[in-house]
């Protein structure tokens, strides 16, 4: 698999606007920036409204994954490509749905929403139409996520990523200092977990790095790429990212997703938590 | 409010609001988070007391500004790009 098997850039998307085989999807973690525009004939994945379970803290099942994708007009054999703001955090947790409903072609658009407004290129409020189609997801593929069990077993012995900012890491922020800080559940983090924030894999126009940048950002922060690793962030879609560069672009078969993430293990009762910086 | 260190302001070009995006970086140059701003060129982040950097990411653009929080207070910071 080579990176634009998953990875295209804005000239790729720009020049297959109007291919109906190829279908852009903007996902966001403000679910309203697609409202005041997007890109032409992008449809929306409403994080919240759309991937989550209604009444349970999971995601949609395999029926509600296909419910959905055949609402939005994608068919088994439609080549995705998912973008977003906050530098394709949402689009990377998206793009893992995707995945782990067996999807055959999608891949995320580098840099996202940012670089194509940083470009300064086309967008629009016009929303396009889509007929439905009839879409069959495959079971959900549970090797490339990760629950609490896996997470407290991994304590000491597997590679646990912990990809958010240094300050959630070290318990002085319980989120993303763009967020109020309304969380109750204790800060710090998993025992044994290396910081590597999901913003190490990136240029600051939201593109990833390259292969060989990465590789190195990994092995000097001394994670075995040869053991299984488990990424987690506070609630699964910054360590998306950081899954999709080490399951995706550098091809690690051994990785998954901790989607609970710190807004689980944080509130869990009894479990293990060390603080301060790695 | 009394707890949160607040740190807002605005990106103008030439007087007039521009939208892009502001990035915050610790004391390190880690990013800690980013916002696009506002269609009134406004950002904030709920940081934590200290130094700060502010990066604004326009179109043809990029500006730094250092920035110290204060736990109870907003920060107010204007970047002309």
């Amino acid at each position: 698999m080579s990176r634009s098997d998953v990875l295209v850039d804005a000239d790729w998307v720009q020049a297959r606007l109007d291919d109906p085989k190829v279908v852009i999807v903007e996902v966001d973690e403000d679910t309203t920036a697609y409202e005041k525009n997007h890109i032409r004939n992008a449809v929306r994945i409403d994080w919240k409204k759309d991937l989550q379970d209604p009444v349970r803290r999971d995601f949609i099942d395999q029926a509600g994954f296909e419910a959905l994708l055949s609402a939005k007009g994608i068919a088994n054999d439609d080549t995705v490509v998912l973008y977003g703001g906050n530098n394709n955090w949402f689009a990377s947790y998206a793009y893992w749905y995707f995945k782990l409903y067996g999807h055959g072609d999608v891949r995320l658009l580098d840099g996202g929403r940012k670089k194509w407004e940083l470009d300064s290129r086309e967008l629009v409020v016009e929303v396009p139409e889509r007929a439905a189609t009839q879409y069959t997801a495959q079971a959900a593929d549970s090797s490339i996520r990760a629950f609490r069990d896996d997470v407290v077993d991994a304590i000491g012995t597997l590679n646990l990523v912990d990809v958010r900012s240094p300050d959630e890491f070290s318990g002085k922020l319980l989120a993303p200092a763009h967020l109020p800080q309304e969380q109750s559940q204790r800060p710090g983090h998993v025992p044994t977990a290396k910081n590597i924030p999901w913003a190490k894999n990136a240029n600051d126009d939201g593109t990833f790095k390259s292969d060989d940048e990465l590789r190195a950002l990994y092995q000097t922060e001394g994670v075995d790429l040869a053991v299984d690793t488990i990424a987690y962030c506070r609630i699964g879609e910054r360590s998306a990212l950081t899954w999709f560069v080490l399951h995706e672009l550098l091809g690690q078969e051994n990785v998954k997703n901790y989607d609970g993430s710190w807004t689980e293990y944080g509130s869990l009762v009894g479990v293990p938590i060390e603080l301060g910086s790695n | 409010m009394a707890s949160e260190t607040i740190i807002q302001g605005s990106v103008t070009r030439d007087d007039e609001p521009v939208n892009g995006y502001v990035r915050l970086l610790d004391e390190n140059g880690e990013f800690t988070a980013e916002v696009p701003t506002s269609a009134t060129g406004q950002f904030r982040f709920f940081a934590r007391p200290g130094k700060w950097t502010l990066r604004a990411l326009v179109p043809g653009a990029t500006v730094d500004r250092q920035v110290v929080g204060t736990q109870g207070e907003i920060t107010e910071v204007a970047i002309a790009v």
